[in-house]
């Protein structure tokens, strides 16, 4: 009982963390997407460079791949960051005067570029077999508590975020993007810069994305190729925005740990199936995912937590009706 | 920032040049595929003055504007604001040059509150910077202060106010039409261009807004060109109109002149299309071109048309 009990806990911390990793990819795609209007369909892509950033500098030596530099996992993390941010201004640079639908159709394009170097660069990512005894913080303590110490360092890097994104939002910045986001012309008529504010998005957003991935590099101490597929990373982070709430950090958070939770328990549910339904398990995450959009958005059309833009009279939220 | 304003606002209009054209068009000219929507332009809107522009649907007006705020390229010509060509200038730096331009078609940020549409407008705020917004927030919130009170003030003046916390989207075709004039409001402007700024604004709220033009232009010497289908507004509002046909300068002059001119009339009631006619609304003394009235309000969409429009101006209050 106890030992059932105990495999819960452990479970449940597992998840968190990774609920709170994949809070921390929502929070970039909401700055791109929610704020600004950005149509990044490459969330995977700089979510791979962070990752594979933080593993060659922080891991030891090893004669498979780029590495040993062997930094701590604080300078992997910041490491990530800039690789993912200076990458997204390149492509922002480029790509950034897209349409919506252009933009994710070249995203998309570049990040699965990005997935190809990463399994065909052998000497530099160890191909297909990836990286692996990448170090986890506080992997000496004992169990529970290194998994405990993950769990809180995630959870305040989210918190982290989420205070400074929250100010953002509310400030001037956040609408100004918002503005960008809603009528670009007019915009550009106002003043505004928008090709630089929209570039600062797309790297602010680029640079948590990177975060993400290398939080989850060290959280799973491994990383490989496929880790950055579509699927796994840019639609679900897609639609923990679109279900939680595009605008809203919280929203974003929220959404993240509610996927999250709905995508690995259906792993558990597949898991008890007979052996030949599981091959086909990988479909039915994907279907009950897509249910639950299904489901949320017809209840909630702008997601669970809606944008919310500034009043002067504090109780106006409930007039959302037209006049 | 002002001289060149307030030099134009004293000097008397000198005949041919003007004292100091604060923008001219040199041949302009504008293609759309085979469409020539602006063709070979030339004219001079001097310092200080309110200019009027009109013509039928699909002369050019808006396509002018597009090109000389920076949101369209010429194909040829030349634009020359302040004596220099701004040619491919981008928009954004248009501005802060001190060109403003509202759109005939309501440019709201739809998902923006009200007072946000006009807070987004002012340049020079630190707070859509992020390091002052996370690091000095103090300096930020007093900016913001400023911004938000000239934001209440403009929106009293447009009796926009009850509706200040509703999303712009929300709001009925005449009011957006007000919150873009909202916009160009919360500049401190050179050259405002006002295209058709009346239609679907109620004449009551159309002769404050006269008065706020004239106020602006009196006090603050912002030069304004203003394209409008209502005549009478025009009229009481611009000393000299240019009048736009197929995308080339047909005439100009003082509006008594202009609308008398056989050709003008020609423009709007010839033509192959007849739902171009879209003249004045009622001249007031009953001329030639009264028979466009009632075409008028079809035309000018939205429009407060005929029997709105009239009425609502004395002649005798033409600007000085
Ligand atoms: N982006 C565009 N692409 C193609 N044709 C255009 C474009 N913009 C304008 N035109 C064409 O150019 C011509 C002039 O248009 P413009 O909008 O300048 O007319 P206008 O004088 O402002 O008319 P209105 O009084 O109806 O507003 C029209 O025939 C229009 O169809
Ligand atoms: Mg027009």
């Amino acid at each position: 009982m106890e030992q059932q009990l105990y495999g819960i806990f452990l479970y449940g911390v597992f998840l968190l963390t990774m609920g709170g990793i994949y809070a921390v990819l929502t929070l970039g795609l909401n700055i791109q997407w929610g704020f600004t209007g950005l149509f990044n369909a490459g969330v995977a892509g700089f979510f791979a460079i962070g990752a594979y950033t933080t593993a060659i500098v922080t891991s030891a030596a090893s004669e498979r791949h780029l590495g040993g530099y062997g930094l701590p996992v604080a300078a992997g993390l910041v490491a990530a960051m800039v690789a993912s941010a200076v990458i997204a201004w390149g492509v922002g640079r480029i790509c950034i005067r897209l349409r919506a639908d252009y933009l994710a159709i070249a995203t998309l394009g570049i990040a699965e570029i990005f997935r190809l170097v990463l399994k065909n660069e052998v000497w530099a990512t160890n191909g297909p077999r990836g990286i692996s005894l990448i170090p986890k913080p506080f992997e000496h303590l004992p169990e529970p508590w290194n998994q405990v110490g993950m769990l809180l360092l995630v959870f305040a890097v989210v918190a982290v975020l989420y205070v400074l994104l929250e100010r953002a939002r509310r400030s001037p910045w956040g609408r100004v993007m918002a503005a960008i986001r809603e009528n670009e012309a007019a915009a550009r008529a106002a003043g505004k810069d928008v090709e630089r504010l929209r570039i600062e998005a797309f790297v602010l957003g680029a640079a948590l994305m990177g975060l993400g991935g290398a939080l989850m590099a060290h959280h799973i101490k491994f990383i490989e190729p496929n880790a950055a597929e579509p699927v796994s990373a840019t639609f679900l982070v897609w639609v923990m925005l679109v279900i939680g709430g595009a605008a809203n950090n919280r929203g974003a958070v929220f959404g993240a740990i509610l996927i999250w939770t709905i995508w690995s328990t259906a792993e558990i549910l597949s898991a008890r199936l007979p052996p030949e339904w599981a091959v086909k398990s990988a479909y039915l995450r994907i279907f009950l995912v897509g249910l639950a959009l299904q489901i949320i958005l017809q209840r909630f059309p702008g997601g669970i937590f809606r944008e919310r833009r500034f009043r002067t009279a504090p109780s106006s939220s409930t007039r959302e009706q037209p006049p | 920032m002002n001289a060149a304003a307030h030099s134009g606002s004293v000097a008397p209009p000198a005949p041919g040049r003007g004292a100091a054209p604060l923008l001219e068009l040199e041949g302009l000219t504008r293609r759309f595929g085979g469409l020539t929507a602006v063709d070979r332009c030339s004219f001079a809107i001097e310092a200080g003055r309110i200019t009027g522009m009109i013509g039928p649907n699909g002369a050019g007006k808006t396509t002018i504007f597009s090109m000389v705020a920076g949101a369209l390229r010429p194909s040829a010509g030349r634009i020359l604001f302040d004596g220099e060509d701004i040619g491919g200038v981008p928009t954004h730096r248009l501005f802060h040059r001190g060109i403003v331009r509202t759109f005939q078609i309501p440019h709201e940020f739809g998902r923006l509150t009200v007072l946000e549409n006009l807070m987004a407008v002012p340049a020079a705020q630190p707070g859509e910077r992020l390091w002052p917004v996370w690091l000095s927030p103090r300096a930020v919130a007093r900016r913001e202060r400023e911004v938000r009170e000239r934001a209440e003030d403009a929106l009293r003046f447009l009796t926009l106010w009850e509706l200040r916390d509703e999303l712009a989207m929300h709001l009925s075709g005449g009011q957006k039409k007000l919150l873009e004039l909202g916009r160009a409001m919360m500049t401190s402007p050179r050259l405002v261009l006002l295209d058709e700024p009346g239609a679907g604004v109620n004449p009551t709220l159309l002769a404050r807004l006269r008065e706020m033009i004239l106020e602006l232009n009196r006090e603050r010497g912002y030069t304004f060109v203003v394209i409008e289908h209502d005549m009478d507004f025009i009229a009481s509002l611009c000393e000299r109109v240019i009048v736009l046909s197929q995308g080339a300068v047909l005439t100009e002059g003082p509006m008594e002149r202009v609308r008398r001119d056989p050709r003008v009339l020609d423009a709007y009631l010839g033509g192959d299309e007849e739902n171009e006619g879209a003249t004045g609304t009622g001249t007031p003394a009953g001329g030639d071109a009264s028979r466009a009235g009632t075409a008028a309000g079809r035309a000018a969409g939205e429009g407060h048309g005929g029997a709105l429009g009239a009425g609502a101006t004395d002649p005798g209050e033409s600007p000085p």
